[in-house]
């Protein structure tokens, strides 16, 4: 028997940590292509909105663009009218992905190589603008439900096996089952990232490119063809993150917000560290959710959240300026 | 042909190191005085001032201000929406505690009020750089916003929880408040942007204004010559963090009168004044006004073409407009990384040479 306020702190505890590991899913993405090509790609969060909006667009058979051609022609198009099975649609949207990828390398990038970093990021500001046009204009901007059959709903099972630990007032950790499907998958999946770059030839080059672009190209690595598969790779990550926060909270504009949660995760754990992602997404997915239960919600009047992975990150930095697993910045004149 | 400098020489050093050293240039900046003072405040009415002229002359302040800390000192900032919330709340706290005070001096001290903010939050660039410094900034844009959104003692305990411009006069001229003239409102923006461009211009061109370019180039290399790079950095957040302070005042008391925290100075308004300067020009005074009247005019434009003129809906256009303003951010990066303002430069040093090119 504990004492409930404890009980509870824990339960916060436990849904921080399924918070952070969407945030992870998020910061991968990230991690991916900065370690590639140096570029902090700002868009993550559009793409991860765009994939599953794209999703959900494929799913409901929805005319793309309906909105814009019913603007120009004056019909009245909305949808085909039929249904695509969960499956196809995601093995579509990541055609889709690869497509986006190779288009932000060849109409983007390819022009800015060399460019100072800082440029480079700003460039990706400009894409998630654009791209958060294009997704609306594309699919409409209404919320829209996602529904590819993942379970929802707390956890009973969890619930009744962990009653007993509190006293009266106490039912068990509320724990949803979306969350328990969120972590296990990113779980999957961060063993296949590291499954693809340890042991397959493009993981390796993969790897390569991040290490010295310029070793790599001296030993026939096509530079072009590694940034459009890490774009993609990172297409597909942030495509899995929008599915699990369009289940959760339906697939909106905010959706793209998650990118501003995931750059304070970044910050603690480092740019370059895949490691480092996750442990940042685990710590700031319960530090925020410890600090407004615990300080936030009695003290401050609630809604810390939005500032509280940042200010934690910031004084972090001040510290330890390449967070938790980054590599040492050596800087020279 | 009209441009250039032949039979225009400079006798003195000050002549030769003024801002506009070429007579046509400095009589067409007289003339744009002239225009701006005498002339459109007697033409002006209330669509011009509220839809186009009082918003370009409010963020040319803020860009300018952003401009000094972003283009000339390098360090780039993602705050610049909750910096001006602070310059807002501050003049509306100083209006409702002084009244008897002018409202010129409330909007200068909230721009001083808002320099010391800017530059407690950049103190940690003296540690962190590039785009962590970046996403730093980003912990000011959401701490300031929750701040004046979660403490009632910024918004005098209202109900609603937003903070509205009391009547002020300036010379006996209602300046602030629901029944201002078009007018007036123009004239007070116009007087703190011709005083910020001004100071603006000197400041950049003189010691401070190089120690600032030397950082940004590099940092380390400026310090082994030495430039305290404590000193300039943090001298160059708080001018930015004075001049953002002033634009954000003058948005709430002047342009807006009701401002609601999260809604005016959200993080749409922090990027909306980062591709200012992009767009006009990083490092460039002139590039800081062109940005703000390009980004300004853009929805007015895209709006009455595409709703007013093809009857299309308004979501439409706004989506539409997300993607023109992303593209043109990108091609501006790739084919033109000093914007408008080096456009600018080109096509005079074209009209110099016109109409016999070699």
């Amino acid at each position: 028997m504990f004492p409930d306020q404890f009980l509870f702190a824990v339960e916060v505890m436990l849904n921080g940590l399924m918070a952070g590991v969407l945030y992870a899913l998020v910061a991968l993405g990230f991690v991916l292509i900065f370690k590639a090509s140096g570029i902090f790609n700002y868009a993550q969060g559009v793409m991860a909105l765009f994939g599953a909006l794209t999703l959900v667009g494929i799913m409901d058979g929805q005319v793309p663009f309906a909105h814009l051609i019913n603007a120009i022609f004056g019909t009245n198009v909305h949808h085909f009218g039929w249904h695509v099975p969960a499956f196809l649609s995601i093995l579509l949207v990541m055609v889709v992905m690869v497509g986006l990828a190779w288009c932000v390398q060849h109409f983007i990038f390819r022009h800015l190589v060399g460019q100072e970093p800082i440029i480079l990021f700003m460039a990706t500001i400009g894409l998630a603008y654009f791209m958060e046009g294009f997704g609306d204009l594309m699919w409409n901007s209404e919320i829209k439900k996602l529904d590819i059959g993942i379970p929802q709903g707390g956890s009973m099972w969890i619930e009744e096996a962990t009653a007993f630990l509190g006293g009266s007032n106490f039912y068990g950790f509320f724990i949803d089952k979306l969350e328990i499907v969120a972590s296990v998958v990113a779980i999957i999946l961060v063993i296949m990232l590291v499954a693809f770059a340890q042991y397959t030839k493009q993981g390796r080059a993969m790897r390569a490119v991040a290490d010295d672009h310029q070793a790599a190209l001296s030993v026939g690595i096509s530079l072009s063809f590694i940034w459009v598969l890490v774009w993609s790779v990172a297409g597909f990550v942030a495509l899995v993150a929008g599915i699990m926060w369009g289940a959760k909270s339906g697939v909106q504009f905010s959706l793209s917000l998650i990118a501003l949660k995931a750059l304070p995760v970044l910050m603690l754990g480092g740019f370059t560290s895949i490691p480092g992602a996750i442990v940042g997404g685990l710590i700031v997915g319960v530090g925020e959710k410890l600090f407004e239960f615990l300080i936030g919600a009695p003290f401050l009047g609630g809604a810390t959240e939005n500032w509280f992975a940042y200010m934690l990150a910031l004084l972090f930095l001040v510290f330890r300026p390449q967070g938790l697993f980054g590599e040492k910045i050596i800087e020279r004149v | 042909m009209f441009y250039r400098e032949s039979g225009d020489f400079s006798e003195t050093y000050p002549a030769d190191s003024q801002t506009f050293p070429i007579k046509f240039d400095r009589y067409r900046y007289y003339a744009v005085l002239v225009v701006a003072f005498l002339i459109i405040p007697f033409i002006i009415n209330d669509y011009w001032a509220n839809a186009i002229l009082v918003p370009f002359l409010i963020y040319a302040i803020a860009a300018i201000g952003l401009n000094i800390l972003v283009g000339y000192c390098g360090q780039v900032s993602l705050g610049t929406g909750g910096f001006m919330a602070v310059g807002a709340y501050a003049c509306y706290k100083l209006m409702t505690s002084f009244p008897d005070v002018s409202i010129i001096f409330h909007i200068l001290i909230s721009g001083g009020i808002t320099a010391a903010v800017v530059a407690l939050f950049g103190l940690p660039s003296l540690r962190i750089k590039g785009f962590y410094l970046a996403v730093a900034t980003l912990a000011a844009q959401f701490f300031l916003v929750w701040l004046f959104n979660r403490v009632a003692w910024f918004y005098n305990y209202s109900a609603s929880g937003q903070i509205n411009a009391p009547d002020r006069t300036v010379f006996g001229h209602l300046v602030t408040g629901p029944n201002t003239d078009a007018w007036a409102k123009y004239m007070i923006c116009l007087v703190f942007l011709t005083f910020a461009g001004i100071v603006a211009r000197n400041l950049t061109r003189g010691s401070l204004g190089r120690k600032w370019s030397a950082i940004r180039d590099m940092d380390i290399a400026a310090e082994i010559i030495g430039v305290n790079p404590l000193s300039a950095k943090l001298s160059a957040f708080a001018i930015s963090g004075f001049f953002i302070g002033i634009s954000g005042a003058l948005f709430f008391s002047v342009y807006l009168g009701a401002v609601e925290v999260g809604e005016a100075f959200g993080i749409q308004k922090s990027f909306l004044v980062l591709f200012m300067i992009i767009i006009g020009g990083l490092g460039s005074i002139f590039g800081s006004f062109a940005g703000a009247a390009f980004m300004v005019l853009l929805p007015v434009l895209l709006k009455n073409v595409l709703v007013g003129g093809l009857g299309w809906d308004t979501a439409l256009a706004a989506h539409l407009e997300f993607i023109i303003v992303g593209a043109l951010i990108i091609v501006f990066l790739i084919a033109e990384p000093h914007g408008l303002a080096q456009l600018w430069r080109v096509a005079k040093e074209k009209l110099r040479l016109w109409p016999f090119p070699h």
